[in-house]
């Protein structure tokens, strides 16, 4: 019987996959029998949601971009006709595993490990998940090996953290096995703090059990048997699909006493964040779980000595522990094949910004950025000019659009000045400032400060208020050294990555753009024309209706014009509050 | 698959007064009962802090300090409807800052507000994570993406009337079983 398949993680619901699925069900419901329905998680192709699936056998169909009318046609002809409706194929495979469809060349660039449950199997039956060969691997590390076996071939395997750092997984996991503690714990990082990034909560919502049996095999390779989920609140599915995943975990004995007879208790629990940026950094992640204001903690003594009330701790991201148990199936030298030499594997990307397939993609380590935004990422919206990637989030910086062949892996992307962050990766155009861009991590990680740190509390507004100066044209000369020196005082003054990091997206865009910041300063002049006090205000005669709206918006009277004919703003009056592009109904005003 | 929610690991829902029953000097249940509070009445109440200081020992002045520090805790009550707009990088690059002031000027309150008829509170959130289709809001669950001044508009004054006309037939029932 055909499997008729729909793409359920957030970015499909959002673009209104529950409506196709209920108008899907009542289809069922009319016509009992003719179809299998279930849901998935996110396939990556987040730009053509919702997505719908038709499979039969080894033969998969999917349709991008299916409103409940569009879903009636695909009934009518694909499931019951047999006849596919190729205009809206954006994937397919036929028997043979040969690919084809609009968006092949974005699924086929992509090399699977992390994310290889996710859109093809329902996250909320581990009976699909074990058929894709899940808790083969827990299988395996509790039978058939030791723990410092286990530990080896994480080692081997090459696997460095995905949480931002890099640091390597196997190495971690050693030090938290060397200790001795009636107690340890294992903790997953699922605190996805970069504004912008995606990636943990897809693999949360698209496969949940890949991020269990990691932490469960981890567990048993360093002696602990209890672990923490600390999973951001904003991410309510993957909460429910975690805790779905771990009852049914619980009911076929992958989570509790005594683990498939092997005398390994293991077992769980979510802990849900509550809004706060630094969370993410582990020591204060574990102050929060400890039901305390999240604030970092001095280290040593590390982690894998005292950290989670105390015990020793291994702390992993989602990405790093949903790697194990593909690791242990396949083995250390499998997974070392991919990548580059220092980093080894794949890395998960969350493309977003202005670029024409947002989504997720997954690719070996060492890929260029070139590649990223144009063969996976099908290049620039609105086909206008590449200008730069932003990768790490607000610990991070741009890398310009001269240097998009640097390769993306532990190595490269530091030399540059930005950071591997989490894998969030935000497209910039020609009208995106980098000054404003600047002040607005600014004013993020500035709001975030714990305020534990003098230079982190206080130096982070001052650069905040130097930038948002720049940006409203009224910088002065010695500004951009100013922020250059506080800059480098934050990130030697700071306790924990989060004021070590703060000043990055300054620092980075001063030293590749330093010509716009001076175009700011000494000239008054936004080059990408962005900056709402540098600009002139027009209104788009084609748009235009006159219905006099704005001119009744605007404070200063700088507009004027007759009903039901074209307006217009006399830039010599207008103050730059924007008042009149939030008030028009037509989206008629643009910025120059 | 539709989402059914409320469920927890334990498998059953568990409502404030429970959780504050169940608490048996676990260290590190206080986040989660202000969260518990918090879903319970909408926002955290002085009587929950007094309650929650009482059943777990914690001084009343560091409950408070907790819920200061985590921007998920609120000390006022919130409109009927939600709105979050997302403030995160790629909604930040494709305006997002616009769709912020389109909604304070619609609603005529300011990010953190609650409209005076106790409808709308408007918030800022740091990604909701559907950046492909920047920019975005959330009103209460549902997402609405590729918005622009005008869209924007046009769904908040949908959403208005839609809302307004609920509150009016309820009041409407109301006052007929009263009477
Ligand atoms: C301010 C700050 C925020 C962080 N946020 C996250 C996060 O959201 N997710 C994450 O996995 N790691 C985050 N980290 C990194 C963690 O501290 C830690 O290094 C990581 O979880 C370790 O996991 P890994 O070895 O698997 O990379 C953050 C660090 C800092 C300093
Ligand atoms: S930045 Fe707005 S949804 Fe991610």
């Amino acid at each position: 019987m055909k499997k008729v398949i729909v793409g359920m993680g957030t970015c499909g619901l959002s673009a209104g996959a529950q409506s196709t699925y209920d108008r899907l069900s009542e289809l069922l419901s009319e016509n009992a029998g003719s179809f299998e329905l279930s849901g998935t998680g996110c396939i990556g192709m987040c730009y053509r949601e919702p997505l719908v699936e038709i499979r039969e056998g080894d033969e998969r169909t999917i349709y991008g971009g299916v409103t409940p009318e569009l879903v009636e046609e695909i009934f009518e002809k694909d499931v019951r006709g047999g006849k596919r409706l190729d205009e809206h194929i954006v994937y397919s495979l036929d028997g043979k595993g040969e690919p084809s469809g609009s968006e092949a060349e974005f699924l086929n660039s992509q090399t699977r490990i992390v994310l290889r449950n996710c859109g093809t199997i329902d996250p909320e039956s581990i009976d699909e998940y074990e058929a894709a060969g899940g808790y083969r691997s827990v299988r395996k590390a509790l039978l058939e090996m030791t723990p410092e076996g286990i530990v080896e071939e994480v080692k081997e395997s090459g696997l460095r953290g995905r949480g931002g750092a890099g640091f390597p997984t196997g190495l971690k996991w050693s030090f938290a096995a060397s200790y001795d503690s009636d107690t340890k714990y294992v903790v997953c990082n699922a605190d996805e703090g970069d504004p912008g990034a995606f990636m943990d909560r897809s693999v949360l919502e698209g496969d949940p059990h890949s991020v269990l049996e990691g932490m469960i095999i981890c567990g048993r390779a360093i002696g602990a048997s209890f672990g923490y989920i600390y999973c951001r609140a904003e991410y309510p599915m993957a909460i429910h699909r975690l805790d779905l995943a771990i009852i049914a975990a619980r009911e076929k004995g992958y989570l509790g006493k005594d683990i498939l007879g092997s005398g390994f208790d293991f077992d769980l629990k979510i802990k849900q964040g509550a809004g706060a940026f630094v969370c993410g950094e582990e020591t204060a992640l574990f102050a929060s779980i400890e039901g305390q204001r999240g604030m970092p903690r001095i280290r040593p003594p590390f982690p894998a000595e005292k950290g989670l009330w105390q015990k020793p701790t291994n702390n992993n991201n989602v990405e790093t522990f949903a790697n194990i148990p593909w690791i242990i199936d396949q083995g250390a030298s499998a997974y070392a094949a991919y990548g580059t030499e220092k980093s080894r594997g794949t890395k998960v990307f969350a493309l977003a910004g202005k670029v024409v397939h947002g989504g997720l993609a997954e690719v070996p380590m060492g890929t260029s950025i070139h590649d990223l935004v144009f063969k996976i990422g099908g290049g620039i919206k609105k086909g206008r000019k590449f200008k730069a990637v932003q990768m790490g989030g607000p610990s991070g910086g741009c890398i310009p659009d001269s240097l998009s062949d640097t390769p993306v892996d532990f190595e490269s992307i530091p030399a540059t000045g930005a950071i591997m962050g989490s894998g969030g990766m935000v497209v910039l155009d020609d009208t995106t400032c980098m000054v404003e861009m600047a002040r607005f991590f600014l004013e993020f990680t500035q709001n975030e400060s714990c305020g534990k740190c003098t230079f982190c509390r206080i130096g982070t507004l001052r650069m905040l208020e130097i930038l948002t100066r720049i940006t409203k044209g009224e910088g002065r000369e010695g500004d951009i050294e100013k922020l250059t020196e506080l800059g480098e005082r934050i990130k030697e003054a700071s306790l924990c990555g989060l004021g070590q990091t703060a000043p990055n997206p300054a620092l980075s865009t001063i030293r590749f753009y330093r010509d716009e910041y001076e175009a700011h300063i000494n000239s008054q002049k936004c080059p990408a024309g962005a900056c709402d006090a540098l600009v002139d205000f027009h209104i788009d005669a084609e748009k235009c209706t006159g219905c006099t709206l704005c001119a009744k918006n605007c404070p200063v009277d700088a507009i004027s014009g007759e009903v039901k004919k074209l307006h217009v703003i006399d830039n010599s009056i207008c103050v730059r509050c924007a008042k009149c592009v939030s008030s028009c109904n037509f989206d008629a005003i643009y910025k120059s | 698959m539709p989402v059914k929610g409320g469920i927890t690991t334990s498998g059953r829902e568990e409502t404030f007064s429970y959780r504050l029953w169940r608490y048996d000097g676990a260290p590190g249940e206080l986040i989660p009962l202000l969260q518990s509070a918090q879903n319970h009445f909408g926002y955290v109440p002085r009587k929950a802090i007094n309650y929650i200081a009482g059943v777990t020992g914690i001084p009343e002045s560091e409950v408070y300090g907790v819920i200061t520090f985590y921007s998920q805790f609120r000390l006022r009550p919130m409109g009927k409807h939600v709105i979050r707009a997302c403030a995160g990088t790629a909604c930040h690059v494709s305006g997002s800052k616009v769709i912020i002031e389109t909604i304070e000027d619609e609603l005529g309150i300011e990010v953190g507000g609650t409209t005076d008829d106790g409808l709308f509170t408007l918030n800022t959130v740091a990604c909701i994570g559907c950046c492909s289709l920047a920019p975005v809001i959330m009103i209460n669950d549902e997402t609405h993406g590729n918005l622009t001044p005008a869209s924007l508009r046009k769904l908040l004054r949908a959403f208005r009337r839609k809302a307004k006309l609920s509150v009016s037939k309820a009041a409407g029932r109301d006052a007929a079983a009263a009477g």
